[in-house]
């Protein structure tokens, strides 16, 4: 997801206060910035929402490489909008996560310099206009599966990010599934482009729920807290069951061969992809993740002096306007 | 009877003008300085994208040949284009973006109000929308150049370099030809000469406030407006934003 | 040198008649610059027809622990509203 394998933080707390703190989380009262909470669950939420503020920032980078080119004006206007939003997730994300006691240029330097990741899945390259349909239907779709419950998230102001993402970003997905239709209805070259999009962003995505973590302590404490809502596999299950039958749709094959119905669970059982690779691509043996780090280090570095200028002037204004009174 | 080959030239003026500062704007997203300049830039670029579909709509309208606006954006070469120079020079730093972005502005600024006077009511009707815009775009713009001209030592030194190396390409926002007279007789545009004297009270204003030195040269390159000679960069810009469509003629996206 | 932009509190009035209403942080050098960042960053779709924004830092919040204290001592005054008073149907709409 978004937010992988994020571990959730031990917390020595005072028993009676933690589970009072707990009653409140089982109660479905939200946790407002100023209540008490444990440490572990600031620290965790810190984590979590900083690696989601950064999927968002460093997932404008993989899309944006097809702004320039996008093939008509309609198409280019969709895309800029749509990856203009994720920057605004971003922003929506990093202020929640400045109500725990974080600022954003801290988080962000901890991004730059690789203290803090963000989803494996920007980490793999655009290469045809199909890819920006492929992201769109298939990326979009599973943070979308995970998003949608985190808008009940005990945090409030991480809830209440979540909700405005959900609702801004309920085009994104379609507008992906749009340039599939299109393409996959298209000429033989489109097509082509269509199902090669979907060869190399079916295990990908599939990866973005992270590993198996049925047996995950981190994510027994985690959902516990209501910092995350659903076992990454519910959610894979989920996000194949409701994808298949959208690739059929466009005549597109998901590139499993094991992949078929089961009656008996009511879903498709799918190979697992290969996570060997999903470890490699987090320890940033991705196939961009030097590019993508560079990108963002770049703007930073690139940006100071224009930070700086506007700061300046703002006080040099402050200034003159206390001398004028 | 306006002469519908000059109108045509004319629209295309200012179609290419929005299209190439649009896509030059848009080639920012997910690269500048904070997050709010970038969702900011992206407003902008989405404003002049928008302002292009009706612009180079009503182009291959009035051209009556069948060509939409995306015809226009994408198959025609370097020669066909009639923006202007300054929108189809390299971002260069921030800096130089947003000097380019505030000059083309303050021009913009003072073209549109009369455009909503045009003898034509299509004219009038984007223009009005254009206008809202492009208001905006000039607050924001300015303000901008305003803060990073007064800004630090550093940020001072590269707007006033933007300056420079912008300045030359100012005049031809203001250089009548054929095109232009024909556009003023047909009530259409305004005397472009007339805006000048506007744009220099504006521009004035801000550059003092921003402290920056506007250059005494007068100086004007052309060529951009006519298609007689763009710079260089325009010819990278289109194999980039043409690309998909001259791969694969034909085919809908 | 590097001074991070303070944080502004974003209230949009979403429609004429409506109140401002808390939407979200931003940051920005300065209070003008902050109206437009909240221009472009909370009303993209049209969300706004006016924009308030404050310094994060100037903003005084009442403490959680005083929610007892300061909340519930309203919990008792019932007769503050109109469901308190039983009027018979046959005096008329009140």
């Amino acid at each position: 997801m978004y937010a992988q394998m994020v571990k959730s933080e031990a917390t020595q707390d005072d028993p009676e206060k933690l589970a009072g703190f707990q009653a409140r989380i089982d109660a479905g009262e939200k946790i407002e910035p100023k209540d008490w909470m444990p440490e572990g669950y600031r620290k965790t939420l810190i984590r979590q929402i900083g690696q989601h503020a950064h999927s968002e920032i460093v997932g404008q980078l993989p899309e944006g490489n097809w702004i320039t080119r996008a093939p008509t004006l309609e198409r280019k206007a969709i895309l800029l909008a749509k990856v203009q939003d994720e920057a605004g997730h971003g922003l929506y994300l990093y202020c929640a996560a400045e109500t725990l006691g974080v600022s954003r240029d801290e988080l962000t330097e901890m991004l730059l310099d690789g203290r803090m990741k963000y989803s494996s899945i920007f980490n793999y390259p655009t290469l045809t206009w199909a890819d920006m349909g492929a992201v769109g239907w298939l990326v979009d779709g599973a943070a979308i599966m995970n998003q949608v419950p985190l808008q009940r998230t005990s945090y409030g102001p991480y809830s209440r990010a979540m909700i405005r993402i959900c609702k801004e970003e309920s085009f994104h997905q379609r507008q992906g599934y749009h340039i599939m239709m299109k393409m996959a209805q298209g000429t033989p070259a489109q097509k082509k482009m269509a199902q090669d999009a979907l060869n190399r962003f079916w295990y990908p995505s599939l990866m973005m729920f992270g590993p198996s973590d049925k047996d995950s302590v981190h994510s027994a404490q985690s959902m516990k807290w209501k910092i995350k809502m659903n076992t990454n596999d519910e959610l894979r299950q989920k996000f194949v069951d409701q994808t298949v039958p959208q690739a059929e749709f466009l005549g597109l094959t998901v590139p499993d061969d094991t992949l078929c119905w089961n009656d008996e669970k009511g879903g498709y059982d799918f190979a697992e992809p290969d996570w060997s690779e999903f470890f490699d691509v987090i320890q940033g043996n991705g196939p961009c993740n030097t590019e993508r780090r560079a990108a963002r280090n770049k703007a930073w570095d690139d940006g100071a002096w224009v930070r700086e200028g506007l700061i300046a002037h703002a006080a040099k204004k402050r200034a003159a306007k206390l001398a004028a009174e | 009877m306006t002469d519908q080959t000059s109108l045509f030239e004319y629209l295309l003026r200012l179609g290419d003008n929005t299209l190439v500062l649009g896509h030059r704007v848009s080639e920012w997203c997910g690269h500048a300085p904070v997050l709010e300049e970038d969702i900011a830039l992206a407003n902008t670029a989405l404003d002049l994208i928008g302002q292009t579909q009706m612009w180079l709509g009503l182009a291959g309208e009035v051209e009556g040949a069948g060509r939409s606006a995306d015809d226009l954006a994408m198959l025609r070469d370097v020669w066909d284009f009639r923006n202007l120079l300054l929108v189809e020079q390299p971002n260069g730093d921030f800096g130089q973006t947003l000097m380019r972005q505030c000059l083309f502005d303050a021009w913009h600024l003072e073209l549109l109000p009369d455009l909503t006077r045009a003898s034509d009511d299509r004219i009038a009707a984007i223009a009005a929308k254009a206008l809202k815009e492009v208001t905006y775009h000039l607050d924001r713009s300015s303000e901008t150049v305003i803060g990073l001209g007064d800004g630090t030592e550093e940020s001072h030194r590269r707007m006033q370099a933007a300056l420079d190396l912008l300045w030359p390409y100012v005049g031809e926002m203001f250089t009548p030809d054929t095109v232009d007279d024909a556009m003023h007789a047909a009530g259409i545009a305004p005397d472009l000469t007339a805006l000048r004297a506007r744009f220099d009270t504006r521009i004035d204003a801000i550059l003092a406030e921003a402290t920056l030195t506007k250059p005494d040269s007068s100086f004007a390159q052309s060529g951009g407006k006519t298609g007689f000679r763009h710079s260089e960069h325009l010819g990278h810009m289109l194999t980039q934003m043409q690309w998909l469509q001259r791969a694969y003629p034909g085919a809908t996206w | 040198m590097s001074k991070e932009w303070p944080l502004w509190e974003v209230f949009i009035r979403g429609q004429h008649g409506l109140n401002h209403r808390h939407v979200g942080s931003l940051h920005a050098p300065d209070a003008e610059m902050a109206i437009k960042n909240a221009r472009d960053v909370y009303t993209r779709r049209n969300e706004g027809v006016s924009i308030w924004v404050v310094e994060a830092a100037h903003i005084t919040a009442s403490s959680p622990s005083d929610k007892g204290p300061l909340y519930e001592p309203s919990e008792s005054k019932v007769y503050r509203h109109p469901t308190f008073f039983d009027i018979p149907d046959e005096a008329g709409h009140m």
